[in-house]
């Protein structure tokens, strides 16, 4: 047992990780949002929490809040103005945005500039990144059972048919919005404390992606979905490295074919396979 | 002085570079509403089959680079016939075809990783006798006068096959209302399949002339073109044409210059995403655009 995780102890963390930053995807996208902004989210967390335990030594829990609540603060500001917008256009919008945090990360000196903040104190452990993931996953279910989250499903659906029956939609929007950028900063921070380095570069485009991957392939109807997709896409490289798969572009372009089946075959994700929805 | 006019000619240069990689994905959003993002991804294809046609294959540039556009507009057929077509019939295809498109472009750019490598690999030198010319202090290269001469004339064959070929009527037809055109009994899927080649042919295109310009090809090359083209498909407005040339422009003026005025090159984008954000916030429909934004 000490020697699988001697093992595969980073691949188990990583997984805990990405599920985490799916889930933080999964709100927005429960409430119909396609937002493309959540890494850059997470970039806010990992970046706030870390330079508060690298400078002023704040103690790792309160910089962990920190990080989560600044990037919560940052959602708020502009979730407004930005989820006015629809459909394809958030999403460019968000991307924009995730743009405008990576450039920004690039060119501050406390940011650490393009090479970004070394020597991150390792504080982050498998039992708290994986308490943190039931415990995210826990509260979302109860969530989704309650008016909130039917809330969060009526705007899914039909956002006039919502506003009609007299839901607030911009503030279910705005809430769910916030939210995610709340959890998605946890994961950055605990991200922070577990990897010693931080690059603007890993919370770009591509990062935004891949959020978006776990969650299609697990599917969007339950929590258990996006958990399910980031295993899998984690996962799976080093299972095929494991049965001699080593060719790296083989094993990426695996990603995007199990994607594509997903999408035309399985629109609700692979979670959809077992049992009911909901 | 002189120094900014040769910041003038160079944003202009990369800029038409950018002008026809955003017409190929202004072209598919017009028609279907589908944001295409393995665009990038066969721009780098366009690039690499091309390099591949003049170095393994030994092929002249002048049939290289033709026949690595064709490639490029065949693979998006088959691009358009894998990750769209299946969804056509679905309520959510402009969402659902965003994620498809999104696992062709893993495929493809997987695909030109595992046969080309994943290094940067260039054209080979003196392929083209590139000439130097010197006005004053400016700088001006045989190169650069070819790249934005064959970008700008592609982009007006484009125009001009839109405006006043059959096919092209049909292309519009199907971007106003795909309904009506199958009413007046135009082949819905004949014109989108046309478009999709038409689109990926440029932006294979784009692929190819970006290779020259930078002398720099490889296979996460389209990464950074990607966003740069979303940029200016919104600046100029979703689903214009002349929308994206002028946006290509402006993107491009707008990354030498901020260079040029703040001395950071890491500011270099900045600038244009800011722009970016703050147009879909407050006029989402772009400088040209057609003045109304869809609804997902």
């Amino acid at each position: 047992m000490s020697e699988f995780f001697a093992v595969y102890g980073s691949l188990i963390n990583f997984v805990g990780i990405n599920a985490l930053l799916a889930l933080s995807l999964y709100v927005p996208l429960s409430a119909g949002q396609l937002s493309l902004g959540n890494a850059a989210f997470a970039a806010i967390g990992a970046y706030g929490s870390a330079i508060l335990t690298m400078r002023f030594n704040v103690p790792f829990p309160l910089a962990i809040a920190a990080g989560a609540c600044l990037s919560a603060a940052v959602a708020m500001a502009i979730g407004t103005p930005v989820l006015r917008i629809r459909g394809i256009f958030l999403a460019m919008a968000t991307l924009a945005f995730g743009e405008v945090v990576r450039i920004v990360a690039v060119n501050l000196a406390i940011t650490g500039g393009a090479e970004g903040l070394i020597g991150i104190p390792n504080k982050t452990t498998a039992l708290i990144i994986y308490g943190t993931v039931a415990a995210t996953a826990y509260f979302l279910a109860v969530l989704g059972g309650s008016r909130i989250g039917w809330s969060f499903a009526s705007v899914r659906e039909d956002e006039t048919a919502a506003m009609v029956m007299g839901i607030n939609t911009t503030r279910y929007k705005n809430g769910s919005f916030v939210l995610g950028a709340f959890i998605a900063g946890i994961a950055g921070a605990l991200y922070a404390h577990l990897n010693f380095i931080i690059t603007p570069g890993e919370f770009g485009f591509s990062a935004e992606v891949q959020l978006l991957i776990y969650n299609i392939v697990g599917g969007t109807r339950s929590v258990l979905g996006p958990i399910l997709g980031a295993f899998i896409i984690t996962v799976l490289p080093e299972v095929l490295r494991g049965v001699g798969v080593t060719a790296g572009p083989l094993r990426m372009g695996v990603n995007g074919v199990i994607l594509l089946l997903v999408i035309l075959y399985l629109p609700n994700g692979l979670s959809s396979l077992f049992g009911q929805k909901r | 002085m002189s120094i900014f006019f040769q910041q003038l000619i160079n944003g202009f240069f990369i800029g038409s570079v950018y002008g026809l990689f955003a017409i190929g994905y202004t072209l598919v959003f017009g028609v279907l509403d589908i944001l295409n993002l393995a665009h990038a991804a066969i721009f780098t294809l366009g690039g690499l089959s091309a390099l591949w046609l003049t170095t393994t294959a030994g092929l002249s540039p002048w049939e290289a680079f033709p026949l690595a556009t064709l490639f490029s507009g065949v693979l998006g057929l088959v691009l358009y016939r894998v990750a769209f077509a299946p969804l056509r019939r679905r309520a959510d295809s402009n969402l659902s075809g965003l994620i498809s498109s999104i696992a062709m472009a893993i495929v493809f750019e997987s695909a030109a990783m595992g046969i080309f490598g994943a290094r940067t690999v260039r054209f080979p030198e003196g392929m083209f006798p590139n000439r130097v010319w010197h006005f004053g202090s400016i700088i001006l290269t045989s190169l650069q006068l070819e790249i934005v001469v064959v970008a700008l004339a592609l982009m007006v064959v484009l125009t001009a096959w839109l405006k006043h070929t059959r096919t092209g009527k049909a292309v519009r037809a199907v971007a106003e209302s795909e309904n009506t055109a199958r009413l007046l009994g135009i082949n819905v899927e004949r014109i989108v399949s046309e478009t999709f080649f038409v689109s990926s042919a440029l932006g294979g295109a784009a692929g190819i002339l970006y290779g020259l310009y930078f002398d720099a090809l490889a296979p996460n090359m389209g990464h950074s073109i990607e966003l740069k083209g979303l940029a200016v498909i919104i600046l100029g407005g979703m689903g214009s044409i002349p929308g994206a040339i002028l946006g290509g422009i402006a993107f491009g003026l707008s990354e030498v210059f901020t260079v040029e005025l703040t001395g950071m090159s890491n500011l270099r984008d900045a600038v244009a995403f800011t722009v970016l954000l703050l147009i879909l916030i407050l006029k989402p429909s772009g400088l040209l655009g057609r003045g109304r934004v869809r609804e997902a």
